[in-house]
């Protein structure tokens, strides 16, 4: 388990490319306000993400971080403001006079998350499904893709994400850092434009946290755009285009990874880096 | 006295200490009374049971027949049922509300009654007799058996919604993630894990459909029980015959029993715990009082 993971330069090469060269941007959001009950989690959040960038989310938790992530591929409702991935409104359509938001069709929001990779804290593979069945199940099922192909693509996948032995293998016969990486794989399969990750190693043990990194550093390099919530600063630094502060709904600050950990204009950044490092 | 006594040995105990005599009493006071020695003939007992003529084989074959049937109408009625009971829409959770609400609340031998002589004799429907693979299904083989499965469905949906109820919401919003809409992630991910968590009491449903085919007597099918009735009905040797009848529903109970636990083994596959559900022993002796007890009881004193 602690062996060093050989990845191969070549992560998005197991599913077909980089997806869309272009810089323009992926992600917009605008104004997002959204409510727990009475409590307002997100204050007019703003935050646009480029293409092929890496953003990095840090922030004390309770402070939106994960919310704001989980409102992008609108696994929560949110209460106004704007969320487009690609240029494409996620979760909502505009009412006649372009004032409210409706809530979109079951249909049209799935199709808008086949583009939108997530990886979440608790791995959430499917359990009743091997290693090679989790990530082939999307593709088959959603995009409709030829069993032998998905096959194929998964089996490239496995072997980039260093588990290629485990196909096989169910997710309780998996440690924490492996399970992780099949769901990155099982993401990835879908060829997302983008890749959500919710505190992909808060529930590692520490000795496979590395391991996952590794992998999102791979993927970070060969040009997946990606917004990650993650309290890993060396991961940050190394890795990420922009760092974007948050605390208590609203982003506080946001810069590059040099600005914001070394040069923080913020008293509230000073305070939560001070605890953190 | 009576006090000391019961808080030394427990209620229970006490009241069957005191009972039991009395009941031995009772019946030995009954036959000598009427002064007649006890009448059992073991060889009509072990006929039936070794050398089972063709009614009986029919009748074996009806009961598990229906079963089979009725219980695969129950799953899946329960399984729509249960998604309508937690539906966005107001309008499916009624429906399924109402359906619940009926079938759970009023007895399945009146429902029986209600939905085959009531539908009939106020010319609603006619139920019909129809050809399924070579095999004539009489119009109350099919009815009993249709209404044997949505009284199930009620049962089913409550157990269904227990299982899904049990899934991490984390699977849910994985699959949602993916693109998956409601249907499939309910059929590939949310039900298969919902099964290993719905078949222990779904065994215990089929134990009980088992001996509820009986009911299906009032209806005037040839099933186990009717079959046995009628035979102990006309040769007067009830206790023969329904000891018999007794040996077939365990039976067909005890390699349910077994079935089961291969299916749960099967079923907890890709979880912590390869052991699976309770022992086979527990899976036989153990199980719930079929709620039809005393509605037959009642019946067969006519």
């Amino acid at each position: 388990m602690t062996t060093p993971v050989q990845i191969s330069h070549d992560l998005l090469g197991a599913i077909g490319g980089v997806p869309r060269p272009e810089g323009d941007v992926v992600v917009d959001a605008r104004d997002v306000n959204k409510y727990f009950g009475r409590l307002h989690v997100l204050k007019d959040v703003c935050l646009q993400v480029r293409r092929q960038e890496t953003v990095v989310i840090i922030g004390p938790s309770g402070s939106g971080k994960t919310t704001f992530i989980r409102c992008v591929n609108h696994l929560e409702k949110i209460q106004s403001g704007r969320i487009f991935v690609n240029g494409h409104l996620i979760g909502y359509r505009e009412s006649g006079d372009g004032k409210k938001l409706v809530e979109d069709k079951e249909k049209n929001i799935a199709r808008q998350r086949q583009e939108i990779g997530m990886v979440f804290q608790r791995f959430n593979l499917f359990p009743h499904m091997t290693a090679l069945e989790n990530i082939i199940e999307a593709p088959i099922q959603v995009r409709g893709v030829d069993h032998d192909e998905a096959v194929a693509v998964g089996r490239a996948l496995l072997e980039r994400v260093g588990l290629a032995a485990k196909e096989k293998a169910y997710p309780n016969q998996l440690s924490g850092g492996q399970q992780q990486r099949i769901a990155i794989a099982r993401a990835l399969a879908m060829k997302p434009a983008l890749m959500l990750f919710d505190e992909p190693t808060s529930a590692l043990d520490p000795e496979m946290i590395g391991e996952v990194l590794e992998v999102m550093k791979e993927l970070a390099r060969e040009g997946m755009t990606m917004i990650v919530v993650s309290h890993e600063m060396g991961f940050a630094r190394e890795v990420a285009n922009r760092v974007v502060m948050m605390d208590e709904g609203t982003v506080v600050e946001e810069g590059t990874p040099d600005q914001v950990f070394s040069h923080p204009t913020q008293e509230r950044t000073k305070t939560f880096l001070s605890k953190i490092l | 006295m009576t006090l000391s006594v019961l808080r030394r040995y427990g209620t229970r105990r006490a009241v069957l200490a005191g009972f039991l005599p009395l009941l031995v009493l009772a019946v030995a006071g009954c036959s000598s009374s009427r002064g007649a020695s006890v009448s059992i003939d073991p060889n009509i007992f072990l006929n039936a049971i070794i050398h089972p003529d063709g009614p009986i084989i029919n009748g074996l074959y009806l009961t598990i027949f229906v079963s089979i049937i009725a219980q695969l109408i129950g799953v899946t009625l329960g399984i729509f049922a249960a998604l309508g009971k937690m539906a966005k829409f107001p309008l499916f959770r009624i429906i399924a509300n109402l359906y619940i609400w009926f079938f759970r609340g009023t007895p399945l031998l009146v429902q029986l009654a209600f939905l085959f002589y009531g539908i009939q004799s106020a010319h609603l429907l006619a139920w019909p007799t129809i050809e399924l693979f070579g095999f004539t299904v009489t119009q109350e083989v099919l009815a009993g058996t249709i209404i044997l499965g949505v009284n199930e469905g009620a049962y089913m949906a409550e157990i269904v919604r227990a299982g899904i109820l049990s899934i991490d919401p984390g699977q849910n919003e994985a699959a949602k993630s993916l693109g998956m809409n409601y249907a499939q992630t309910m059929r590939r991910i949310v039900l298969p894990q919902a099964a290993r968590v719905i078949m222990p009491p779904l065994g215990n449903e089929f134990n009980n459909m088992l001996k509820n085919t009986s009911l299906l007597m009032v209806l005037g099918t040839y099933e186990l029980y009717n079959t046995f009735a009628s035979k102990a009905g006309l040769a007067y040797q009830w206790f023969e015959f329904m000891g018999a009848c007794c040996v077939w529903y365990l039976i067909l109970t005890t390699i349910w029993g077994f079935a089961q636990a291969w299916i749960e083994r099967r079923f907890s596959k890709g979880t912590t715990s390869s052991s699976g559900g309770p022992s086979w022993r527990d899976r036989i002796f153990g199980g719930r009082r079929s709620d039809a007890g005393e509605e037959i009881a009642v019946l067969g004193g006519h």
